[in-house]
């Protein structure tokens, strides 16, 4: 065998040698030039999440560092997870990403769609609703805690429209909802959960969709439709009008065009669009502070803001990295399926 | 050679990050303060600390490290990074008690000025309770540079006559309740209330506590000899719950100083907050005791929450002679006297020339002279950052829920687990 492979190198220097130099260097730069990044990932992301990890099960539990495990370990986890606002914090991150995703996503889409008649004006109004996502999270926090003050904000406007005026001739109360201030929680499922599973009668924390979280929903999604309005844009540029045609020649309504062809050849765009999305709504954590911070009753506290909290102002530094890696767990939980799928088909 | 560069690239950057921790050399004439005093009145309070200073020490150059934030939320996660690296400045601003001797001291961050209290005369000038609160194991660790008064209740008093109420030296929780009555049968919410960041509602539980349970009741609940489900506590959430029905429907959506400013219009009539209240209204041109007025907040009479502002010296200061003049300075009469009036605090000492202050805080300086001192909860002095979170988040969830025996239990497990963190 080695005078075999020794002839096989010999043969292909003796055919082409002076592309050797060429070929090694062809062979080891890339990986070379890749160490410093790869180093520098492997330390800041994989060397710190194992670092968390450990401070989640040790007892640093104030200002002074402790690196000593915790006994029980898993101490800290078990004290999170009997906190009624982390309960809250998992429902608003799970109620937020549904809400958001959905109305950013369809929206999106539908603006999409409409840019694509191509009607008059259309790449005035593509950059108008693209404006918005350029904006940080901290902007458009401010501006819609503003919009949706209940005495300084958008109620002023259904006054002023007559709106309050009408509804109270009829009869009917004014509208004049509290928007972020509001503490409720619509559709609240305790009670026909509880039916199924027992343990849910005994949270603290009602299961329903918070009042609190639409106006956080809305600022939201107001940043992001453009976003992936975008994405839409350019999958749309890869519907070949051919298949269009063939479409209508066939005998399609426009309807069934877009329901038929069209939309089934976007579902790599919308699978894209929702993972890039989900895991901004799953990790959110500025837009949330600047606008409404936890909330009344914790209506609009979501995990990242738990970690802040439970890190740098109470100093439990074991809850906060507990926190942490359970948000880590969560955007795995979206982002790793995508991943292996994408791997699986290279 | 070209594959080099990132290589030396990534190895400078490292250098880079470096070089801070070692550029500090010691022996220059320089002085680094951090602190969160950036808004007007705080910036310009500590530029008089700076001024005394200058005259006193020439020839210093000050390192002014303040990071913005409203009651150092930002500033603290930025002093925990540099003392756990290693990076401390020169001091710090802190209160006393807990945050002081349990964050700072206790895991060896301050050195002890002891010496500089009984060189200076300062064991004489400062109040010894409030000494007490900044000391452990008979060593000392800051100076005060002013205290405020955290249990005021202030009022809007043109308000107040047109609805027929006057208020006396001092209201008792009852007069105060029938008072709300009134307002509400006016359709005026009472009680205003700015609680988006929720510690000013957190205040408001924490002056009816301390008026239902007195002065030794609190020391008492703090050093675990009272416990929090105690039927008097329970007392206090009661009254807290039933000042939920008196107040502004906007109060989350509010900052404390928002709310009082809507005292200042005339939109709601009392608002219980600490003395830095008292800014907003002379920001206002609001004359005192002829637009507003105040009064202890009620049942808390012979009782003064404090919540100070002090400076520490950090182990291993790159500029120690300097930190410790400064604290000197701070100590000294003339310091006293020129940062109290800008930030609206009275001075930590109790022999100043009293003529420099208006009438509100000729009044807090009579109370602190007589009352009770006791250390804010809310302000971090008087437990573990832990408790004062968890007691936030246990009072965000009874404004909701309004149950007495969740919110009792939320703080007996806090105590208990805080006291396990120790």
């Amino acid at each position: 065998m080695p005078t075999a492979k020794l002839q096989i190198l010999r043969s292909s220097q003796a055919k082409a040698p002076a592309k050797r130099k060429r070929i090694t260097s062809e062979r080891f730069l890339p990986p070379l030039i890749l160490v410093p990044t790869l180093a520098a990932i492997i330390t800041f992301v994989y060397v710190f999440i194992l670092i968390t990890i450990w401070v989640s099960l040790s007892r640093w539990g104030t200002l002074r560092i402790d690196w000593r495990p915790r006994d029980p370990l898993f101490e800290a986890y078990a004290q999170m997870f009997a906190m009624p606002r982390w309960h809250a914090d998992l429902r608003n991150v799970l109620v937020f990403t549904i809400l958001f995703l959905s109305v950013s996503i369809g929206f999106g889409l539908l603006l999409a769609l409409l840019l694509d008649r191509r009607l008059l004006g259309f790449t005035i109004f593509r950059n108008i609703f693209l404006f918005p996502y350029a904006l940080s999270f901290i902007v458009t926090g401010i501006a819609w805690r503003w919009i949706f003050n209940p005495e300084t904000g958008i109620n002023l406007l259904f006054d002023g429209l007559g709106i309050n005026k009408w509804l109270v001739s009829i009869g009917a109360a004014p509208f004049r909802p509290g928007w972020t201030t509001d503490p409720s929680v619509l559709f609240s499922v305790n009670n026909a959960l509880g039916h199924v599973f027992p343990a849910v009668r005994n949270l603290s924390v009602q299961l329903g969709i918070p009042i609190a979280l639409i106006p956080v929903v809305v600022a939201a999604s107001w940043q992001l439709t453009g976003f992936a309005m975008s994405m839409y844009i350019a999958g749309l540029a890869t519907v070949p009008n051919e298949l269009r045609e063939a479409a209508r020649i066939d005998g399609a309504t426009e309807f069934q065009v877009y329901t038929k062809v069209v939309l089934p050849l976007l579902r790599p765009v919308t699978v894209s669009t929702a993972i890039i999305l989900g895991h901004v709504s799953l990790k959110i954590f500025d837009l949330i502070f600047a606008m409404t911070g936890v909330g009344p009753g914790f209506a609009t506290d979501v995990p990242g803001i738990f970690v802040f909290d439970m890190t740098f102002k109470a100093t439990r530094y074991n809850l906060g990295a507990a926190a942490s890696i359970v948000m880590l767990l969560l955007v795995a939980m979206v982002i790793v399926p995508y991943l292996w799928r994408n791997l699986r088909k290279d | 050679m070209r594959f080099c560069s990132p290589v030396i690239a990534l190895a400078s950057l490292f250098a880079l990050m470096q070089a801070p921790l070692t550029s500090q050399a010691a022996g220059e004439k320089k002085l680094e303060v951090f602190s969160w005093w950036t808004s007007g009145g705080e910036a310009a309070a500590l530029n008089a600390l700076f001024d005394t200073y200058k005259n006193q020490y020439p020839g210093v150059e000050i390192i002014n490290a303040t990071v913005a934030g409203g009651g150092g939320s930002a500033a603290r996660p930025v002093l925990q990074t540099r003392l756990a690296g290693g990076n401390p400045p020169d001091t710090w601003q802190s209160h006393p008690g807990w945050e002081l001797l349990g964050q700072y001291v206790e895991p060896g961050y301050c050195e002890p000025i002891t010496e500089l209290y009984t060189s200076n005369g300062w064991d004489k000038a400062f109040p010894k309770d409030l000494v007490g609160l900044m000391t452990k194991d008979g060593k000392t660790y800051a100076v005060l540079a002013g205290v405020h008064r955290g249990n005021d209740l202030w009022f809007n008093k043109k308000l107040l006559e047109k609805n027929g109420i006057t208020v006396g030296d001092k209201l008792s929780m009852d007069e105060f309740f029938a008072d709300c009555d009134k307002l509400k049968a006016a359709g005026i919410p009472a009680l205003g209330v700015g609680d988006s960041g929720i510690w000013a509602s957190a205040q408001l539980f924490e002056n009816t506590l301390l008026g239902v349970v007195g002065g030794q009741g609190w020391t008492d609940l703090f050093a675990g000899k009272m416990k929090w489900d105690d039927p008097k506590v329970k007392e206090a959430m009661k009254d807290f719950a039933k000042m939920q029905e008196y107040l502004n429907p906007d109060h989350s959506a509010l900052s404390w100083d928002q709310a009082i400013g809507a005292l200042i219009e005339g939109k709601v009539a009392f608002s219980s907050m600490g003395d830095w209240a008292d800014g907003e209204f002379i920001k206002a041109n609001k004359k005192e005791n002829v637009d507003f007025g105040w009064v202890s907040h009620p049942g808390t009479d012979g009782s003064f929450i404090i919540v100070a502002d002090g400076f520490t010296l950090a182990k291993g200061a790159p500029h120690k002679d300097a930190a410790i003049a400064w604290l000197k300075s701070i100590g000294s009469k003339e310091a006293q006297e020129a940062f109290n009036p800008l930030k609206g605090s009275i001075p930590a000492r109790t022999d100043v020339d009293k003529s420099k202050f208006d009438a509100y805080h000729q009044w807090s300086m009579k109370s602190f002279a007589s009352a009770t001192l006791v250390p804010s909860c809310v302000h971090g002095e008087a437990a573990p950052a832990a408790f004062q979170q968890a007691l936030n988040d246990a009072v965000t969830a009874f404004i909701v829920d309004k149950n007495v025996d969740n919110f009792a239990n939320a703080l007996v497990q806090a105590a208990k687990e805080s006291e396990s963190n120790k």
